[in-house]
């Protein structure tokens, strides 16, 4: 492979993998912040035993999330350097912004609220949790808003005058307003509330089962935290797909528009159509790449619903775009050594077909199959009851991984379909003053493939080595649930438990007696 | 002052800033093979940075954030040259914030040891590795035509690098323990004391060095004042250690650092990247700049944004400004 190769394996994986944190810190710093705030309103001993136990759910995986998005940052320098004084102009300054405006609030306020127990004053606590949390909703703003960018330049001039063609920022407003971004802004954050949803649903199922199986009175405060818990996942997970459809309905419109290529490529949709159809599942040699091989299962109007929203517009087809972009941005990659080994080679503007194609049915399925377990629980607990289905409870814990593909699906589909380029040509503006760059110049000179093996091989074996322990700390954790070892009764705020953390912050007299609060930093 | 100059100089602070906030909590770490032998003393040396550190990396992040913001002429020339340098820190810091928080998952001792570990050698990478990242950029990299470098992967590990790392982590080392000494009581703060005491002159060295090196290359009147007030401060930092008196010494040591960068940056200006290969292809601060229209964008949203991000951190620093005591040994045996 060459370098360009192993950077784009690099970032695909170092970025998939960073954005199986990033939706559980959103969603689930939300609804622990939800949590908290029923706790210092309502003084319930549920609602604090699931602050702590969820919380610390949240911290575990937040700081694995903060880890790794460090390298977000340094790799658009590192490997994307053509890319970085291309875009330097605009993306950069989105950038920087996040860190000032949102990365210090996350992470400064979150630390106040990991150490503030029972040293700050109650509400100041509380708000403490809600400033991180909007940090990590404005982190998300900027970034998306930088990535959307990409899919769809507003805001930018070509800019020549250095000889050396350059992206030139003209409205900033504009970058903040892109409608791709406000779309996929919102359609993120749904799909974050999913993702905490479906944990709380997996893992509130699964704890109930276990203790009526054991025989536990429903009477305890344990039982109230995990059947909470079950209801408030079930309902947020249910509300946030239906959110989830509306967005990406939006999403999808604007895509049809602005990158039709990835759209018909996501159907496998060769010709022209209309009106168009929907395909629900394809045949054959969708590996080959070759949009006339594949055969298709369709469903006729639907496409140009999703397109268009009526019943009757055509949708382009892979190859009649495929040769209008030929058209207006070559048929083969300029012979200049910027591109590396593609100068001079034939471009392909459709993109991988069977990652689109797949990408944006798992995509879907995923989150249907997480919003049917949520519709699932409701029922098996409603009015008080307990679940003692295996299959259920089982099947439940099983689909907390379904919203964490569908995510991950989505930003593969988005991303892959996107190429040949890695700055989108905005088809608003006229053909001579787009703004676009192909990922195949994106690259940094001067870099050798073995200095990106060795970044990509260390950072993929650390990775792995972190999400085994992170994933084992997880279920651990999640098995002891709120009151380790704990077998007495627990009447009330903080009785009973055996094991010090799980209790409530002592009142202190002293604000640095021991470090209790420090535990609960796990 | 016109934008790329007022830019130049926020780069510049925040660089420093993540030097000298993250430095105290790269040199606690790096000192608990030294002075944390205990358990007890472990637990409270990380304690004094618990709550900071992760604040402390923002300044990182909005360094880098902003070289590539304001210069990404800069960003992608330096990066790029010093490509396994960075990974490596970036392991570094990875590992390290992980162990922070995943250490308390386990009671067992072994863990708890075993993840300390990874702290302090994370630690030691990272500081070392940023270290030889700014003094490379600072004092020569071999880039050619078009801000690529010459020469394979390892050209850019010079002498300049090496004189970065070293000064970066003997500083941080120091400054690690005037903080232990400033945010502890009993034993450790003596430890930290005496430790700060025999080694500040000697560790401020490289540092000075670095300082020196750029000055004499391209040095003003105003940052030889510089250099001679980082000289001065280190004196002072040993005196008031000497004299016990841990808040003003911690004072002094940062003062160290802030006129030492002071003199590196403002001795380079307007050069943020110095060819060894041909002064033609040095990076200036005008050829590596954005255009006005975003700087200003940016000068007025961080004009607003930064003053508040400085209130609250400086507040939590406030909140958590008491020294720190061991615990009993009850607590430590149930930990």
């Amino acid at each position: 492979m060459d370098v360009l190769e192993i950077a784009r394996w690099q970032f695909g994986i170092t970025t998939v993998y960073h954005f199986l944190m990033v939706p559980l810190t959103i969603g689930l710093g939300l609804l622990v912040a939800v949590m908290h705030t029923m706790w210092v309103r309502t003084g319930k001993a549920e609602w604090l035993r699931m602050t702590r136990f969820w919380g610390r759910i949240y911290l575990i995986n937040f700081v694995l999330g903060v880890a790794t998005g460090l390298v977000q940052e340094f790799q658009f320098g590192l490997a994307w350097s053509s890319y970085s004084r291309f875009v330097g102009d605009v993306f950069g300054s989105v950038l920087a912004l996040e860190a000032l405006l949102a990365f210090f609030l996350e992470s400064t306020f979150l630390g106040l609220w990991i150490f503030g127990w029972g040293r700050i004053p109650k509400k100041l606590h509380l708000a403490a949790l809600w400033a991180a949390v909007v940090g990590s909703i404005i982190s998300a703003y900027f970034i998306i808003a930088a990535n959307s960018w990409m899919q769809h330049p507003v805001g930018v001039v070509l800019d020549t005058s250095s000889g050396e063609p350059r992206a030139r920022q003209v409205d900033f407003l504009a970058v903040l307003t892109n409608n791709t971004a406000l779309a996929a802004f919102s359609h993120a954050i749904v799909a974050s509330l999913m993702v905490a949803g479906g944990l709380l649903v997996g893992i509130g199922l699964w704890h109930l089962r276990k203790r009526s199986l054991a025989g536990r009175p429903t009477t305890e405060v344990d039982h109230q935290v995990w059947r909470r818990s079950v209801r408030v996942g079930g309902y947020v997970s249910l509300a946030a797909f239906m959110l989830v459809a509306l967005t990406g309905d939006w999403q999808g419109k604007l895509m049809f528009q602005q990158q039709p290529l990835k759209m018909s490529s996501a159907e496998a949709l060769c010709t022209t159509e209309a009106p168009a159809s929907f395909s629900i599942f394809a045949l054959s040699k969708l590996g080959s790449n070759e949009c006339d091989d594949v055969r298709s299962f369709t469903v006729p109007y639907v496409l140009s619903f999703l397109a268009n929203g009526d019943f009757s517009s055509p949708v382009p087809g892979v190859n009649d775009l495929q040769e209008q972009y030929a058209e207006a941005y070559g048929a083969t990659y300029p012979d200049d050594p910027s591109f590396g080994d593609k100068a001079g080679e034939p471009i392909d503007y459709a993109p991988v077909l069977a990652v689109t194609y797949w990408g944006f049915r798992l995509m879907i399925g995923m989150g249907a199959v997480s919003a049917g377990v949520a519709a699932y629980a409701l029922w098996a607990t409603r009015r008080g009851r307990v679940p003692t289905s295996r299959i259920g409870v089982y099947g439940s814990l099983l689909a907390v991984g379904a919203p964490f593909v569908g995510n991950a699906a989505g930003w593969i589909f988005t991303e892959m379909g996107r190429q040949p380029f890695v700055v989108y040509p905005n088809p608003d503006v006229p053909r001579a003053d787009q703004v676009y760059f192909f990922t195949a110049q994106a690259v940094s000179p001067g870099i050798s493939a073995t200095e990106v093996w060795t970044s990509l091989i260390s950072l993929a074996v650390l990775y792995g080595v972190l999400a085994v322990v992170e994933f084992g700390l997880i279920v651990r954790f999640a098995r002891q649930g709120v009151t380790d070892g704990d077998t007495t009764p627990t009447p009330g705020i903080g009785g009973g438990s055996t094991h010090r953390d799980d209790d409530d912050p002592p009142p202190r007299a002293d604000d640095d007696a021991s470090d209790d609060v420090l535990q609960f930093a796990y | 002052m016109d934008l790329q100059t007022l830019w130049f100089v926020a780069v510049a602070v925040l660089w420093t800033g993540f030097l000298l906030l993250e430095g105290f909590d790269f040199g606690v770490a790096a000192l608990i093979p030294v002075l944390g032998r205990k358990p007890a003393d472990r637990h409270l040396m990380l304690r004094t940075i618990g709550p900071l550190w992760d604040g402390n990396e923002v300044w990182l992040v909005t360094a880098v954030g902003a070289t590539f913001a304001a210069f990404p002429g800069w960003y992608a020339t330096w990066l790029p040259a010093m490509y396994l340098p960075f990974v490596l820190v970036l392991v570094g810091l990875i590992v390290r914030a992980v162990a922070f928080e995943w250490r308390h998952s386990s009671h067992d001792e072994r863990w708890d040891a075993a993840w300390t570990r990874v702290i302090t050698t994370g630690s030691y990478i990272a500081a070392g590795g940023l270290g030889a990242a700014l003094g490379a950029t600072t004092l020569g990299l071999p880039v050619g035509e078009g801000g690529v470098r010459v020469g394979g992967a390892f050209s850019g590990w010079s002498w300049p690098a090496l004189l970065g790392a070293v000064a970066v982590l003997a500083y941080s080392v120091v400054h690690g323990a005037v903080f232990l000494s400033l945010k502890t009581d009993g034993d450790l703060r003596h430890r930290a004391r005496a430790f700060a005491l025999r080694w500040a002159p000697l560790a401020a060295l490289p540092l000075l060095a670095w300082a020196g090196l750029v000055w004499l290359r391209s040095g003003g009147v105003v940052t030889a004042a510089t250099l001679v007030v980082a000289v001065v401060a280190v004196v002072v930092t040993w005196v008031r250690l000497a004299a016990g008196r841990e808040g003003q010494a911690f004072t002094a040591w940062a003062v160290v650092l802030l006129a030492s960068m002071a003199t590196v940056f403002g001795a380079a200006f307007p050069v943020v990247l110095p060819s060894t290969i041909d002064p033609a292809f040095d990076v200036l601060v005008s050829t590596a700049s954005v255009s006005d229209y975003t700087l200003t964008v940016m000068t007025w949203v961080a004009g607003f944004g930064l003053p508040v991000v400085l209130g609250y951190q400086a507040w939590t620093y406030w909140v958590f400004r008491k020294r720190l005591t061991a615990e009993p040994e009850h607590v430590e045996a149930a930990a």
